[in-house]
């Protein structure tokens, strides 16, 4: 098989598509967005409990879309949980490059395993958005989504 | 306001039509005609390109793009404006080109041919210049479900702006057009029936003289959406009756920049100018000014020229071909993906109209229409994945994204079997979810 489809589609990806963590509604979320790809009509909720400090205290999504952006959306729920604003931030960052095949090194060295998986996706620039759509709704909630 | 759809997911007809038998023979040389496209020879990804995308846009003979070529390189210069050899020499093609056009269509005069950037520009220029200007609050336009978006957000704009009303027109379960709830969304306020010739989706044939007749009944004219109808069908706009019917380029095997808006005389007579430019006047002054009688009256600016004369080679093309042999073909293709797709019970097709075009829509159980085309797109297989522009057709049948093949007259059954040896792939890679 195609050596990149395989990096694409590597187990971790498919399982998180379909078995995504923290996958649901968040009643009385203190933060929320939507997020919309346009030229798939994928949609995706982000559902956010910040702390009095920023801290994410609690983190869900939900959303129908392909297996790139339901995994990427699962192990964004899984990493950010707990997370400050700023460690949040560069851990965004840090996956933003990953995904766009640029330079990575500053994200710390557990969160690049892990999100290693995700690395396979920038030899597929037309499915970069997919990967991105969860980070930006994130983003999107906690700057203008206070409910 | 709109009238309610209905939102149930619908049950999909499941009795695949029988393929022809695979021997046919017919006047078209499907294999001889692929040798025409330059592109249909390269690979992607060390693979054979499959190009099953035509529906989105289509690949364009080498005597398209060699005739664009030429006349660019000899013959080109601004049209209607200027005295000298040159300007004589591409209005004369300009103008040719909307006598091809006038022969494609078999329009009754060229002179009911307006060139315009695309399907879309000839849509807008329907809403813009013939409803806007007399429209009322409650006027209504009848369209269907699965009409694209570029037969929907017109409307909408005289919904907004206008206070039109919308009224919607449901397919059945299998996608073919209900005409008796179309004839009977027709009421005395309907103002225009906006339907396709052919849906980029469901593949399904309107049956538009039907429609033409049952709308004039009562007084009402019909715009046709001819974007994908016009490739794959023979129109001839008068035996239709029809009011308007709007074509593009690129999906006929032309160039992109230019499409057509055919429409009658007499509401060509009436309908206010569009864009206001250079071409479109007779005089302009200070406190007055008068307009050029359509078509020009229509094409302000400087017009797609280059364009113009590819989009009459392509035109010239297809018609040189015996275009009966050639919808056999592209039927014969349709009806083998059809049958070799049933054998998946993880993909339901959407669309099984009778008589439908070349167009197969389908969604796969636990694979997401994005993810089906990547890996296709790796196998060389180029289809579309995604709503079409279509999503209150997706909002009909319950989808959010569906995977499109669509087939044109360079495609082959080898086309078709590379699509089912990828989609085998991809159930391979995404299945068992």
């Amino acid at each position: 098989m195609d050596s990149a489809l395989r990096e694409l589609y590597q187990e971790v990806i498919l399982d998180h598509s379909r078995h995504p963590r923290h996958y649901g509604v968040m009643e009385g979320a203190s933060h929320k967005a939507e997020g919309y790809n346009p030229l798939c009509g994928d949609k995706v909720t982000v559902y956010l409990q910040l702390d009095a400090d920023g801290r994410v205290g609690d983190i869900k999504f939900e959303g129908k879309g392909c297996a790139i952006s339901q995994a990427s959306a699962s192990m964004m729920t899984d990493m950010l949980k707990g997370r400050s604003q700023a460690e949040a931030e560069k851990l965004m960052q840090g996956f933003l490059h990953l995904v766009k095949g640029e330079d990575a090194s500053d994200l710390a060295e557990d969160d690049r395993e892990r999100l290693e998986v995700m690395g396979g996706i920038s030899e597929f620039p037309m499915r970069v958005k997919c990967a991105t759509l969860a980070w930006h709704t994130y983003k999107n909630a906690v700057e203008e989504g206070a409910t | 306001m709109t009238a309610p759809l209905l939102h149930n997911k619908s049950k999909i007809a499941a009795s695949p039509p029988a393929p022809p038998s695979a021997d046919r023979r017919t006047s078209f040389d499907a294999e001889k005609a692929r040798a025409d496209f330059a592109i249909l020879s390269r690979q992607v990804y060390g693979k054979p390109l499959v190009y099953l995308d035509s529906g989105a846009s289509a690949q364009k003979p080498d005597v398209v793009l060699d005739t664009m070529r030429n006349f660019a390189r000899q013959e080109y210069a601004n049209v209607h404006r200027g005295v000298h050899f040159l300007s004589a020499a591409a209005t004369d093609r300009y103008e040719a080109a909307r006598r091809t056009v006038q022969k494609f269509l078999n329009a009754a005069s060229e002179d009911e041919i307006v060139f315009t950037k695309g399907g879309t520009e000839a849509i807008n220029l329907v809403a813009y210049s013939h409803l806007m200007p007399t429209m009322q609050p409650g006027d209504e336009i009848v369209l269907s479900v699965m009409e694209h978006h570029s037969n929907i957000v017109p409307w909408h704009f005289l919904r907004e702006r206008q206070g039109a009303v919308l009224r919607w027109v449901d397919v059945r379960d299998d996608g073919s057009l209900d005409i008796a709830a179309l004839d009977a969304a027709i009421g005395p306020k309907t103002r225009l029936v906006a339907i396709t010739h052919m849906s980029n989706v469901l593949g399904t044939i309107t049956p538009l003289k039907d429609i033409v007749a049952r709308a004039h009944a009562k007084g009402v004219p019909v715009l046709a959406d001819g974007c994908q109808g016009a490739v794959h069908e023979t129109v001839d706009v008068q035996a239709l009756d029809i009011d308007f019917y709007a074509i593009t380029g690129h999906k006929l095997y032309g160039p992109t920049g230019i499409g057509a808006l055919y429409a009658k005389t007499a509401h060509l007579k009436k309908m206010r100018p569009f864009n206001g430019g250079g071409e479109m006047i007779r005089e302009v002054m200070k406190d007055r000014i008068t307009y050029a009688d359509p078509p020009a009256r229509f094409e302000a600016g400087t017009p797609p020229i280059i364009e113009s004369v590819g989009l009459a080679t392509a035109l010239d093309y297809l018609m040189s071909l015996d275009r009966a042999a050639v919808a056999a073909h592209e039927h014969d293709l349709l009806a083998y993906a059809r049958q070799q797709v049933g054998q998946f019970n993880w993909l339901r097709v959407i669309g099984d109209a009778p008589g439908k075009g070349a167009i197969l829509s389908f969604e796969a159980d636990g694979m997401h229409a994005h993810d089906l085309a990547t890996i296709l797109d790796r196998e060389g297989v180029a289809v579309r994945a995604g709503h079409h522009c279509a999503q209150v057709l997706m909002e009909r049948f319950g989808v959010a994204s569906t995977s499109r093949a669509s087939f044109a007259l360079y495609n082959s059954r080898t086309d078709v079997d590379a699509l089912i040896a990828g989609l085998h792939k991809a159930r391979g890679i995404l299945g068992h979810g």
